[in-house]
């Protein structure tokens, strides 16, 4: 239509011209690492701050190995988790489901000879199917996540120990591949470090870059306005914990090695709520559509450092609970009040 | 200035959030006993200044004065003690305490020590008799039970009580019925009378025309200028809002008709029954009726968002399967719901997200989104459809709402459906954004897409849609050809004829 409007005052600047200078470098530089990364890169300073002047030991290439190997396998859940959440679900049966794939890689390596390429991929496989099933809950059985996945939390735990009869399974102490994913390094790195900074970039790159990253944000922010845009919605979400049932058995192969044999529950228990708290620690709304890997590689980095520090400290270790739980409650308090949330009734 | 000194004014108020100038130097007086009105389309800084007067915000430059003392307020507190009040147009309402109890939040009545609910009801008795609202409002009802006339009339309470000088009224009257308009104007002839300052923040002409002295007009952050009331008329205040004058809103092509698009053809649902359709290319067709009539519930069912019961949809002569919106999507058809911000929009995602998101498998290569393509179309359609916001990268929950709805046809308008649906494509949006969105519709339909519009605004209808169906009760009641007149539509929407007869869809003659 008519583009010659007569506009009487038109000394005026347009209002879609951006405003006379640009933001300033600093502000640039918040923008582009983000307000929560910069917390994040802050509280870690602190900490290894307090740790590094009472036990200068820590500043050592054999600590870091130390903390790395140890936050590997919670990183490598965290990163799953971070998907899930920003698709607006939460999986808190991961923690089982590596118990079940730590029995499964070491089981199946020791029924077949020792053929543990074998035991690796039946146990990916079914990690596979275990997060098939929490997705078909999910989205067919119109069940709520968090309620979804602690009924799996439960059911996997108890395959687990049904398996195993609740004892460690197999030796893998000797397999050299086992050996390789437990101590092996590659350019000075171990393995398993490689394998959380590979499943972190992959994660990542799918976010960012590709057309399914943006439709997991689409959906997490607004599942109604996705559909209609035409987003198979249903495929993203069952797909999407069918992966993080995938790495969740990762996860529990991680724990094989380490360990020299299958763990139905010892190695395995709790870490979803270390997985969640990194995830909401590193700026993931649980209510969905926000969030992003580089925060929680940080958080994970951080939790790693704290259980380190009561280790130096030589804190009685229940505390680690006790600090996990806070920081969970913690950074989800700071999230809401950041979204000016009122504080009237059940939260959203 | 010969005129008395003003109870209130503002001297070269500027505000600016994130790169978008809200307000540029506003410079503004309000009279003792004046009732100025303050019009503006959406966006254009109303909402912006009166947070400003009430303390919600504070000015980037420029400063307040009220009765020649500079005001330097830094909340809506201290707003209040100073004797301004900003009623709000979607009050805050404790929805667990009484009316009373609402009214007098922050200075309950006591009695020795404690607060005491006997005398807060009575009080809140005498107020409302006082103001004229007996009858209107129970003091002793619960907030979550109040109707949105009521949250609306405790709230007008809230600003009158005390002794302010200033109250500024923001939409007043959105919620509200005739008999309680006329309560209130009563009322705020009453507040005249007393000498208060009244600033009157309304869109509908009528009542500015009825209550105001003079009125002021807001444009994209400035004051385009003031007119006693007596002394302008709706065409001058329309110019000023827009920049230019309306009639050619709707501008009449000759489009070339091509062949069938899309044909419904005896389609039912649970909401509507029996169905059918044509819609061809280059042709805008609107579907009017009441609210509730089935319309919206009729095009989800088309795009394939609710299930059909019995009858086909066709895209060029071919059946679809309509399992999901994707299947509509995927034959050819765009949707852009009624709902923006519930159906529509990722709030917390970027413009560039929100109009790359149904077209994105476009811009894709290995799945990988290819930005500089991206980047490109986006910024494409902020300029074409002239969308404000700061860059492509803003949030679309800051946009405002005729700007929100930009970025949804945005989206659409990337992916080139064969069949753009439209519900209530303008509802929220303000005249000149309006304007740009029938220009947008008329283009499309010349470049060949086949348009359908839901629309409950019959000026739309009539002026933009080369055939109407009216749509009452899930059925099409009949079908009326363009320029049709709003009786002629109403009548079909409305009519008292058995539907029984109407099975066919009848036409103008037949019925009139």
């Amino acid at each position: 239509m008519s583009t010659d409007t007569t506009t009487p005052r038109t000394g005026a600047t347009g209002p879609d011209e951006p405003r006379e200078s640009g933001p300033s470098i600093s502000r640039r530089i918040i923008d582009a690492v983000g307000v929560q990364n910069l917390s994040l890169l802050f509280a870690l300073a602190i900490l290894v701050a307090v740790i590094g002047v009472n036990y200068p030991s820590f500043f050592s290439v054999a600590n870091y190995q130390v903390i790395g190997k140890a936050v590997s396998v919670i990183g490598v859940l965290a990163v799953m988790q971070t998907m899930v959440i920003i698709l607006s679900g939460l999986d808190i049966s991961v923690g089982s489901a590596a118990g079940v794939g730590s029995v499964i890689s070491a089981m199946v390596f020791t029924s077949t000879g020792s053929n543990a390429g074998l035991g690796i991929l039946t146990a990916l496989a079914v990690g596979v199917v275990l997060g098939l099933i929490n997705g078909c809950i999910i989205v067919y059985g119109r069940v709520n996540p968090v309620v979804a996945t602690l009924a799996t939390l439960a059911a996997y735990k108890g395959v687990a120990q049904l398996l195993s009869d609740g004892r460690a399974q197999g030796y893998t102490g000797s397999n050299d591949l086992f050996v390789f994913i437990a101590r092996g390094s590659i350019i000075g790195v171990p393995t398993l470090i490689w394998i959380f900074a590979l499943v972190a970039a992959a994660a990542h790159v799918v976010l960012r870059y590709t057309d399914i990253g943006r439709n997991i944000y689409a959906i997490g922010g607004n599942d109604v306005a996705a559909r209609l845009a035409g987003i198979n919605i249903n495929r993203y979400i069952v797909g999407v914990y069918a992966v993080t049932g995938l790495v969740a058995a990762l996860a529990g192969i991680m724990i094989t090695a380490r360990t020299g044999s299958g763990q139905p529950v010892s190695g395995s228990e709790g870490l979803e709520l270390q997985a969640v708290t990194a995830a909401a620690l590193g700026g993931c709304a649980l209510q969905g559509g926000r969030g992003a890997i580089a925060g929680t590689v940080l958080a994970v980095i951080l939790l790693g450092v704290l259980d380190n520090g009561i280790t130096l400290f030589g804190v009685n270790p229940f505390w680690q609970n006790v600090a996990r739980g806070s920081l969970l409650v913690i950074a989800v308090v700071i999230q809401q009040l950041r979204n000016g949330e009122r504080r009237i009734g059940m939260p959203t | 200035m010969t005129e008395p000194d003003p109870v209130f004014s503002l001297r070269g108020v500027s505000k600016g959030f994130s790169g978008v100038q809200a307000l540029k130097g506003i410079d503004l007086d309000v009279q003792a006993g004046e009732v100025l009105a303050l019009m503006g389309e959406n966006g254009a800084g109303k909402s912006t200044l009166l947070r400003i007067i009430n303390g919600d915000h504070l000015p980037d430059t420029g400063e307040m004065r009220l009765d020649g003392e500079p005001l330097h307020h830094t909340s809506p507190a201290a707003a209040h003690a100073a004797g301004i009040r900003v009623v709000a147009q979607e009050p805050e309402i404790i929805p667990h305490v009484d009316v009373a109890e609402n009214v007098y939040t922050g200075a309950l009545p006591h009695r020795r020590h404690g607060f005491s609910r006997r005398k807060a009801r009575a009080q809140a008795a005498a107020d409302l008799d006082r103001l004229g609202f007996t009858g209107l409002v129970d003091p002793g009802r619960m907030g979550r039970k109040l109707s949105p006339a009521q949250r609306q009339l405790v709230e007008i309470m809230r600003g009158v009580l005390g002794n302010p000088r200033l109250i500024a009224f923001d939409e007043p009257t959105s919620s509200l019925s005739d008999p309680e308009v006329d309560v209130l104007f009563e009322l705020i002839d009453r507040l005249r009378a007393d000498g208060v300052a009244i600033i009157y923040v309304s869109h509908r002409m009528s009542e500015i025309f009825r209550i105001a002295d003079r009125i002021a007009v807001l444009r994209d952050g400035n004051l385009v200028g003031s007119r006693p009331a007596n002394e302008t008329d709706e065409q001058e205040l329309v110019r000023m809002m827009v920049g230019r004058d309306l009639d050619a809103l709707f501008r009449d092509d000759d489009r070339a008709r091509g062949e069938v698009v899309l044909t419904v053809d005896q389609v039912s649902t649970e909401d509507v029954t029996d169905i059918s359709l044509e819609v061809r290319a280059g042709e805008i067709v609107a579907i009017a009726g009441l609210v509730g009539a089935g319309r919206s519930e009729l095009v989800k069912a088309v795009v394939g968002e609710t299930r059909i019961g019995s009858g086909r949809v066709l895209m060029h002569g071919k059946v679809l399967r309509l399992r999901s919106p994707q299947d509509g999507i995927r034959a050819g058809i765009g949707f852009a719901p009624e709902e923006r911000k519930q159906e529509a929009l990722i709030m917390g995602r970027s413009v560039r997200d929100n109009i790359s998101l149904a077209g994105l498998d476009r811009l894709t290569k290995w799945h990988f989104v290819q930005r500089r393509r991206e980047n490109e179309l986006a910024r494409g359609f902020v300029e074409s459809l002239r969308i404000k916001t700061p860059g492509i990268e803003q949030q679309v929950r800051k946009l405002s709402g005729g700007n929100q709805q930009k970025v949804v046809l945005a989206r659409w308008l990337a992916r080139k459906p064969e069949l753009l649906i439209l519900d209530e494509p303008t509802r929220g949006v303000d005249v000149g954004a309006k304007a740009e969105i029938y220009a947008l519709i008329q283009t499309l339909a010349a470049e060949g897409t086949a348009i359908l519009i839901v629309s409950s605004e019959l000026p739309e209808v009539i002026g933009l849609a080369d055939r109407i169906l009216v749509m009452r009760s899930g059925r099409i009641s009949g079908e009326l050809p363009a320029g049709a007149s709003e009786e002629k539509i109403l009548e079909l929407a409305m009519s008292h004829v058995p539907l029984t007869e109407l099975n066919d869809p009848v036409s103008l003659e037949a019925h009139a």
